[in-house]
């Protein structure tokens, strides 16, 4: 417990707590702008009792902020010994959730995610990813990655790739994704970055190989293959096997992606990443959202076209508006200056963060650092850029921006279990 | 572990990257892209064209002929259309079952979530048994629009008609304000005065969500014109006059054309045979107006301003006034009937002056007229000299609104022809005619062409004593006047003591004993008609009529031309007409021992009496 409310305060990182409050704040009028209606005056909302002002998405964000509150001071009153403590208790009880979740949720939009508890719905795989970090950070804690014995890596990857996967059999892919962003974490910690390459260029080479025709593909990855060993006679002598090998791997991939693309993939998944690379087919359908929400965020301009004044907002041509496309709202009505002070916001609380997480002592406190910063980071990356085209249409929420009571919830969570370990990182040095 | 410290710079690094990735994206999109401006208009934006209501048309005395009428048009959007009972449908609307499949099947390719027309112009028992069955058939919709309806069943050349434009007309300059499903006046005024007529169209802006639904006005409508009405027509038609015209010629083919001549204003314009300007209108008029179109006696062709003959005797006027202006005879001056010259119409008086040849329509006399006026000797050559002669005599024939347009507010106006030298060096070659070839020009016959409506307008310029205003139907445009062309006066290059020297002669005509345009007289009723007969050679058939009058002669409020095809000698067919028309307007009715001659129908003309069922 702290010793005295006052020394506490000042241990508070007040500033990542201010961009908090000023993200949660612009998300509210945000979210206000995009559920606005000029047909409903003013006057209405204050002749409204309780339900009828739960009818308004605005005044739910609001609800959903004052118990976000309520979760910062009991998260800060913790003692932050528990979050370690505690950790792999938490992940077990999320597991368990996920699996009731799994059993008991009727399925909604074609996802069986959501529980209800009365007239409050809860999604336990926003839940899950503070307590996989949780747990992670403190496996991490007990072992060093880079001398650690393969058997070790592998406890690791099961803890994170568990959730993922009871995810996936609910139908949630994108909240699944969001577990690839630990791997930048085990990077810092010291996760072999040939990792991050290989996938990496096993990205590219998917997306080439759905691009670009498959004879081309094949033919300059052989022409590589023989012009290393041309100008590289070292590897032709030391490494022949390695390099024939990876030259396999890639033509299996350049192959496999039609059954991947094809077979794997469900079919509305298939056709998020047709438009992708193509925007112009299936206009209508899926490539509705993202047009649509390029109209919006385009017609923005430079200074936008000012609060509440956003046509293609206001009518409802952007689907999902206040919660996955809220980043539309922003683009059109605060134009290009928005736009960049969001992205200048974010960027500055994912470095305050890893500055944050730097002076952590303890390899829990810089391991649980870093999962929230790239876990924020892939979320920023996701959602802004399927709403202007540069990443497929995947439904996850912007962080403390978009409307809806889980995300909020468990980003305020995520981040505020930081600030509580970082608040008591002194007493780690008695300690 | 302070090695993989500097791990935090790559993860920074990666953050950054992206962000940049990031702005340059939307700074691209959002600054430099207008294209998502213009989508983002196009999403919102609903322009909607009002229509203006089109100007009405009255007669002289104010009485309405020309109104809109609400007509009704069955709707459907096929997108909303469900559970639809097609059995029940077509058997409310009488309509076979394929002709719906096929309308529905057209209107979904046009679009599947916009209106379009399954039935235009529903008949009063088809609207009524649709519309209070509309709520069992959802996607389907009643839509009223202007159309015209017609106040009477006369002039149907002057009023025209209005009909959608069609693709061709949309790709000129000239419709470049019109889309494709607009109306517009096709002929007559309606297409003359469309400008005036259809008045300026609104433009309203509407904001729309994405389900097409209204949001309200676009800025508070500062973009937004309302529509302004069009102006009305005041016609200068008597419509009794021009109903007993119509009513005159029925089973004829030809012409009646009635002037004001103080004011060019036309006061009836018949094309016989004609049709009911209805017909053109409302659901099947398709189908008339092919039926129309093919019809022998062609009544779509609008004779008095596209038909020209040559003007025959009444054309002798016309030389005379100008071998008076031009001083080679004088009203005094006699020739002899030297039927050697050119054969006579009949044994007659001997013509000892221009009033008694007149009277006579003595053929040798304006042969000899013409010679004198043409033959000046100012050249050795005769061929020179009647070349040097007709060149004069042409520049007088134009100024009488001859081989010209005299521009009436109505499309389609012939110019007629009036021989110019060169002319007949084209056809003979220079020097190679005389007046021995030209010589029927003198008594309006050879190569000579007028239309009925320069034919009045020549009586007018009589009536007038050698000047006119253009002939035009409209004497006010909404509450102004006419046009300003309208108000121009156009003289002739003779003087106008010489037509008062000429005007008796034309009263001799009429009221002379032994005149040929006796039948015409109204001097049993006091007024002085003066005019002049013709009947001009027909190659293809038999003669045609006419006459040409203007009444009263010493204040004359009527000029009248009255042509009819193959009606043999104009003062029996046509003379008793024109008198009839005369009356009619300067009496309002017809003395009744002058009733027969509404039933007169001489010699050759009474083969085409049809009767109008």
């Amino acid at each position: 417990m702290p010793a005295s409310p006052a020394r506490y305060s000042r241990s508070i990182d007040w500033f990542t707590l201010g961009l908090y409050v000023l993200l949660v704040g612009l998300g509210l009028l945000n979210v206000y702008a995009a559920s606005y209606s000029a047909e409903v005056p003013f006057s209405r909302v204050f002749a409204a009792d309780w339900s009828g002002l739960m009818a308004f998405n605005w005044f739910k964000q609001l609800v959903w902020i004052g118990v976000s509150v309520l979760l910062i001071g009991v998260l800060l009153v913790i003692d932050y010994k528990a979050y370690d403590t505690f950790a792999y208790v938490l992940y077990g009880g999320m597991i368990v959730l996920l699996l009731v979740t799994l059993v008991v949720a009727r399925p909604i939009a074609g996802s069986r995610s959501w529980l209800e508890l009365g007239p409050m719905r809860l999604q336990p795989a926003e839940f899950a990813k503070f307590t996989t970090a949780l747990a992670a950070s403190r496996f991490m804690a007990g072992i060093n990655l880079r001398q650690q014995a393969f058997q070790q890596q592998l406890v690791l990857a099961g803890l994170t790739l568990l959730p993922p996967l009871l995810i996936i059999a609910s139908n949630e892919t994108g909240q699944a994704l969001v577990f690839g962003a630990f791997l930048l974490a085990y990077f810092r910690e010291g996760m072999s970055p040939l990792i991050l390459l290989i996938l990496a260029a096993a990205g590219v080479v998917l997306i080439l190989s759905l691009l670009v025709p498959k004879v081309w593909l094949v033919g300059a990855f052989t022409i590589i293959l023989v012009l290393v060993f041309v100008f590289n006679t070292r590897v032709l002598r030391h490494h022949l096997p390695l390099a024939v090998s990876v030259w396999a791997v890639v033509l299996g991939m350049v192959f496999g992606v039609d059954f991947f693309y094809n077979s794997v993939l469900q079919p509305h998944q298939r056709k998020r990443i047709e438009v992708l690379l193509n925007p112009s087919a299936d206009p209508l359908g899926v490539g509705w959202n993202v047009t649509q929400s390029k109209i919006a965020i385009g017609s923005g301009g430079l200074l936008g076209k000012g609060f509440l004044e956003g046509t293609q907002t206001r009518f409802d041509f952007v689907p999902e508006q206040s919660t996955d496309f809220i980043f539309c709202t922003v683009g059109e009505e605060w134009g290009w200056l928005g736009t960049m002070t969001l992205i200048i916001l974010f960027m500055t609380l994912l470095g305050r963060i890893i500055f944050v997480a730097e002076r952590q002592k303890s390899v829990f406190g810089r391991t649980y650092g870093y999962c929230v910063a790239s876990i924020i980071f892939f979320h920023f990356v996701v959602n802004v850029g399927m709403t202007i085209g540069l990443a497929p249409v995947v439904g996850i929420p912007l962080p403390f921006f978009s409307y809806g009571g889980s995300s909020l919830w468990s980003f305020t969570i995520l981040l505020f279990i930081l600030l509580a370990i970082d608040a008591y990182r002194k007493q780690d040095l008695v300690r | 572990m302070q090695y993989l410290e500097g791990r935090k710079y790559v993860v920074q690094g990666i953050f950054l990257s992206v962000a940049l990735v990031f702005a340059v994206r939307l700074f691209h999109i959002q600054v430099l892209d207008g294209s998502y401006k213009l989508a983002a208009d196009k999403n919102t934006l609903q322009r909607i064209v009002q229509v203006p209501y089109r100007g009405l048309i009255y007669d002289r005395k104010g009485q309405l002929l020309v109104q809109n009428t609400p007509v009704y048009d069955l709707m459907v959007i096929p997108r909303e259309v469900k559970n639809l009972d097609s059995a029940r449908f077509c058997q409310l609307l009488q309509m076979p079952i394929e002709e719906l499949r096929t309308g529905l099947h057209a209107a979904k390719v046009y679009s599947r979530s916009k209106a379009s027309p399954l039935v235009q112009n529903l008949s009063t028992p088809e609207l009524a048994a649709i519309q209070d069955n509309l709520v069992d058939f959802p996607g389907f919709s009643i839509k009223a629009r202007m159309a015209r309806a017609y106040r009477t069943e006369n002039m149907a050349h002057a009023l025209g008609y209005v009909g959608s434009i069609t693709p061709v007309m949309l790709e000129k300059e000239k419709y470049a304000k019109y889309i494709a499903g607009d109306f517009l006046g096709i002929t007559g005024l309606e297409s003359f005065y469309e400008k005036e007529m259809m008045g300026r169209r609104g433009v309203q802006y509407r904001m729309v969500n994405v389900r097409g639904v209204e949001k309200g006005a676009f800025r508070d409508g500062e973009f937004d014109t309302l529509s302004v009405a069009g102006k009305d027509l005041h016609l200068s038609i008597d419509t009794e006059l021009q109903q007993y015209g119509e009513y005159l010629m029925q089973g004829k083919r030809g012409s009646i054309v009635a002037l004001d001549p103080k004011t060019g204003e036309i006061l009836a314009f018949v094309s016989a045979p004609t049709f009911n300007p209805a017909t053109l209108t409302g659901k099947g008029s398709g189908n008339r107006y092919m039926a129309l179109l093919n019809d022998t006696t062609k009544p779509l062709f609008d004779r008095p301003l596209a038909a020209t003959y040559p003007p025959g005797s009444v054309f002798k006027l016309v030389n005379e006034a100008i071998a008076l202006q031009e001083g080679v005879v004088t009203p005094y001056t006699g020739f002899p009937c030297n039927w050697k010259l050119v054969r006579c119409t009949h044994r007659h008086e001997y013509p000892a002056n221009s009033t008694l040849a007149i009277k006579n329509s003595c053929n040798p006399y304006f042969y000899q007229v013409m010679f004198a006026t043409v033959r000046r000797g100012r050249s050795t050559s005769k061929f020179r000299d009647v070349a040097l002669g007709l060149e004069d005599w042409r520049r007088h024939v134009v100024t009488f609104g001859l081989a010209q347009h005299l521009g009436v507010d109505l499309p389609g106006e012939r110019m007629g022809l009036i021989p110019s030298p060169n002319f007949y060096d084209k056809r003979y070659g220079k020097n190679r005619w005389s007046y021995k070839t030209i010589y029927s020009l003198s008594i309006g016959q050879g190569e000579i062409g007028i239309t009925g409506l320069q034919m009045a307008n020549l009586m007018a310029i009589f009536a007038n004593r050698g000047w006119y205003y253009a002939p035009h139907f409209v004497r006010g445009i909404g509450n102004g006047g006419p046009l300003p062309q309208y108000l121009q006066k156009h003289y002739t290059s003779v003087d106008s003591s010489h037509f008062n020297a000429i005007v008796p002669g034309m009263q001799a005509v009429v009221d002379g004993r032994g005149g040929t345009g006796n039948l015409a007289s109204l001097l049993d009723v006091g007024i002085s008609v003066a005019g002049k007969t013709g009947t001009v050679q027909n190659a293809h058939g038999d003669d045609h009529a006419t006459f040409a009058a203007f009444a009263p002669a010493e204040d004359p409020k009527i000029a009248i031309a009255v042509f009819i095809e193959n009606a043999g000698f104009g003062g029996s067919s046509a003379a008793p007409l024109a008198g009839l028309m005369m009356e009619k307007y300067l009496r309002g009715h017809i003395a009744p021992w002058r009733k027969r001659w509404e039933y007169w129908l001489p010699g050759p003309a009474s083969r085409f009496i049809t009767h109008r069922r």
